[in-house]
């Protein structure tokens, strides 16, 4: 795969430009100290410091929306990067066994280090071919039931799931409609929620909405640095509250969608730093600590027993996004046997109906609340 | 029929309504008691929770519980106004805190628990409150072993709450998993419209899918899939006859024949002992996968098992029989949450 590689300059986003012209500049130095033999190590250290200087300066204060702006950066790591660089003995799964072969996702058997597993990844396609087959990483229906058939696959041989998210979010389209979208991203909800072997799942680009959690029903859910996990498009987002696409900027910083966001929330895991300067600088960096800290969860998953992995992963999804006040609440309205305070002060109108109802069979005890 | 889209205006609240589909002329109150169905062009309009209760379950069997929950503004999210501005001023006009109404009720004197989603309300999104309450109404189904019945209406998750909306998403699918496991009953009813992470959730993860004539029902809006694709969408598109069509759904139910065709889907998928659909503790339906995919792990379960099934040996034995001629293909976890049907509460207080 010769994939042509896009220019570094070109691809550059705005806040990056002038770190990629100090970095060409170190270039031509070290080149012209090539062919000349000439010494320039004393010209080249302080752009160096310059360039540290500059990232870290530029990389500490980053918005949301530059941060989704490096998700989506053109030479940033994807599936199939992760793929070269860290999975071996790769054995690629094609098909749903009913329609088609989405290429928005990658399903096959890889190892990692010296754990064979399930590998299911959205892929974005390097080339501008691949990147149209894979539909950018828009997935259809066949795609979810694709990588839910290989994950069944995988747990009747015990093999354990990893996934890696990046997509902008299932593909939106006649076809997808007609083949049951919603339900294909449902049924995989389902399903990965009872999977009988560790699923780890990694963000490693776009998070988008429920195209990304069609596969990321997870025992852990990593994200990487700038990657992030939404429930809608910033763009979109801004199109609807907004009633314009340009403010995404401010959608993005409204939706909390950032790792250390998601990571305050408690709604992932992990946060897996990217060197400085992020992912695309250094690929095989990335790439070395997402594989080290996901063997490292898959064989603290594997010492689970079974049920406890099963009802650990079902508390993650009962408990997830609950605050502290609304687990009270429920507590309490589950001790009244979900009824309103006695003091119907606050109790909204359209609840009257209850007062009269004789129909609830009386309860003598409450389960123990499951959160 | 030409298909129209919701909007505010169409909602009946005058001494006369006009149709928002034909523009007939009709007196409210007949209108209300024909279900808010055009009787001349057979629109289904717009119907409130109240409505629903009425619509679906018996006259005051219907008690509305954990009506207290309300959502709160965790992200300080803001658009033109805070979102906890637009909550409260929703709630005041819709009288409810929430989306979502869950409760106990009886249809044609079944007990079940029937959820209702309120479109008006910040277009039924699901945050976390609603999906907390979605899963409870699956929990309370699953605990009391009667059907649960979802009447769905949403645009789907809900910005205002990010990522956290899109989670419940799993949360609601997770408890609904457990349901099935139970040998439970879910039966939903796609309303117009039905779209995005709730249609991608609990809408469609029912037993039984049933839609109202012309609901949209989809993952991704219309406008936004004409975005994408920029192409005039086929006639229909969306619409529960398209998904019907396209074999989306099962049955497409005119408002009237609603709570008939629930209660009729219900006899069929009645167990022949009404004991049959036993409450199961989450514990014992983990004991039971525990059992059938790992011998070793749930082997202190199964003596566990054994010992109680041995108290409860005749019942458990004729229930199994019955099981047995239902065919189920997953009899060794049946088996298990048989067992530990009644005896639940008394087992958990032990474990206490």
């Amino acid at each position: 795969m010769a994939a042509r590689k896009p220019d570094p300059v070109q691809s550059a986003l705005d806040f990056e430009r002038s770190i990629v012209e100090l970095e060409q500049k170190i270039g031509d130095l070290q080149e012209l100290a090539e062919h000349t033999r000439m010494d320039l190590t004393d010209e080249v250290r302080p752009l160096r410091e310059l360039r540290d200087k500059l990232l870290r300066q530029i990389y500490s204060s980053l918005t949301p929306w530059q941060k989704v702006r490096l998700a989506r950066h053109p030479l940033r790591p994807i599936t199939t990067d992760y793929v070269n660089l860290i999975f071996e003995d790769v054995i690629e799964l094609h098909g749903d066994k009913a329609f088609a072969d989405d290429k928005a996702i990658l399903t096959a058997f890889a190892r990692l280090g010296d754990e064979r597993l399930m590998l299911v990844a959205h892929r974005k396609g390097k080339t501008t071919e691949e990147r149209l087959a894979a539909n950018w990483g828009c997935a259809h229906p066949e795609g979810y039931r694709k990588a839910l058939l290989k994950m069944k696959l995988a747990e009747k041989f015990g093999l354990p799931i990893v996934t890696l998210i990046n997509t902008p979010g299932a593909y939106p389209g006649i076809g997808a409609e007609e083949r049951g979208q919603a339900s294909a991203i449902a049924r995989n909800i389902l399903e990965m929620s009872k999977l009988r072997v560790p699923v780890i799942s990694c963000v490693i680009g776009e998070g988008g909405s429920g195209g990304a959690l069609g596969i990321g029903v997870c025992d852990h859910l990593m994200i990487l640095e700038y990657a992030y996990y939404s429930v809608i498009s910033p763009e979109g987002c801004a199109a609807i509250l907004w009633k314009n696409s340009d403010r995404a900027e401010q959608a993005a910083t409204a939706l909390k969608i950032t790792s250390r966001d998601l990571e305050r929330l408690g709604l992932v895991d992990e946060v897996v730093p990217e060197p400085l300067g992020g992912a695309h600088g250094d690929h095989l960096k990335t790439a070395i600590t997402v594989r080290d800290r996901i063997l490292s969860r898959i064989k603290e998953l594997r010492k689970l027993p079974l049920a406890d992995l099963l009802s650990r992963r079902h508390e993650r999804y009962r408990r997830i996004g609950n605050g502290e006040d609304l687990v009270q609440a429920v507590l309490e309205a589950r001790a009244r046997g979900g009824r309103a305070p006695e003091e119907r002060v606050e109790a909204p109108a359209g609840s009257t109906q209850g007062a009269e109802g004789e129909g609830a069979e009386p309860r003598g005890e409450e389960r123990p609340s499951g959160a | 029929m030409a298909w129209v889209r919701f909007r505010k205006k169409d909602m009946p609240g005058g001494l006369w309504t006009n149709c928002p589909s034909c523009g007939e002329m009709m007196f409210t109150k007949d209108l209300v008691a024909h279900f808010l169905v055009c009787p001349k062009c057979s629109f289904h309009m717009t119907a409130t929770v109240d409505d629903w209760i009425k619509f679906v379950a018996d006259p005051r069997s219907f008690e509305e519980l954990y009506t207290d929950l309300k959502p709160v503004d965790r992200l300080d999210f803001k658009d033109k106004i805070s979102y906890g501005e637009k909550l409260a001023k929703t709630a005041e006009k819709a009288k409810r805190l929430e989306a979502v109404t869950i409760g106990t009720a009886r249809v044609g004197g079944r007990d079940v628990v029937l959820g209702i989603m309120d479109f008006k309300f910040l277009g039924g999104s699901m945050g976390v409150v609603v999906g907390e309450k979605v899963t409870i109404a699956v929990e309370m189904a699953l605990e009391r072993g009667v059907p649960l019945i979802m009447i769905c209406a949403s645009g789907g998750a809900r910005m205002h709450e990010g990522a956290l909306s899109l989670m419940q998403m799993a949360k609601t699918c997770a408890a609904l998993a457990r349901l099935d496991q139970a040998g439970g009953l879910y039966i939903s009813v796609l309303t117009n419209p039905t779209t995005g992470g709730v249609t991608a959730s609990f809408a469609t993860m029912a037993d039984v899918i049933l839609a109202e004539p012309g609901a949209l029902i989809g993952f991704a809006g219309p406008r936004v899939i004409q975005n994408t694709i920029k192409q005039d969408l086929p006639e229909g598109f969306q619409r529960a006859e398209f998904l019907l069509d396209r074999g989306q759904i099962d049955s497409i139910v005119t408002r009237d024949k609603l709570k008939d065709t629930l209660f009729r889907c219900m006899q069929y998928l009645r167990p022949v002992d009404p004991a049959e659909l036993q409450p199961v503790a989450a514990a014992d339906l983990e004991a039971a996968s525990s059992i059938s995919s790992n011998g070793q792990e749930g082997k202190g379960r199964k003596d566990k098992e054994s010992a109680k099934k041995a108290k409860k040996g005749e019942r458990a034995a004729r229930k199994e029989a019955e099981r047995g001629e239902k065919g189920r293909p997953d009899a060794g976890e049946q088996d298990e949450s048989d067992s530990a049907g009644e005896k639940r509460d008394k087992s958990k207080k032990k474990e206490k």
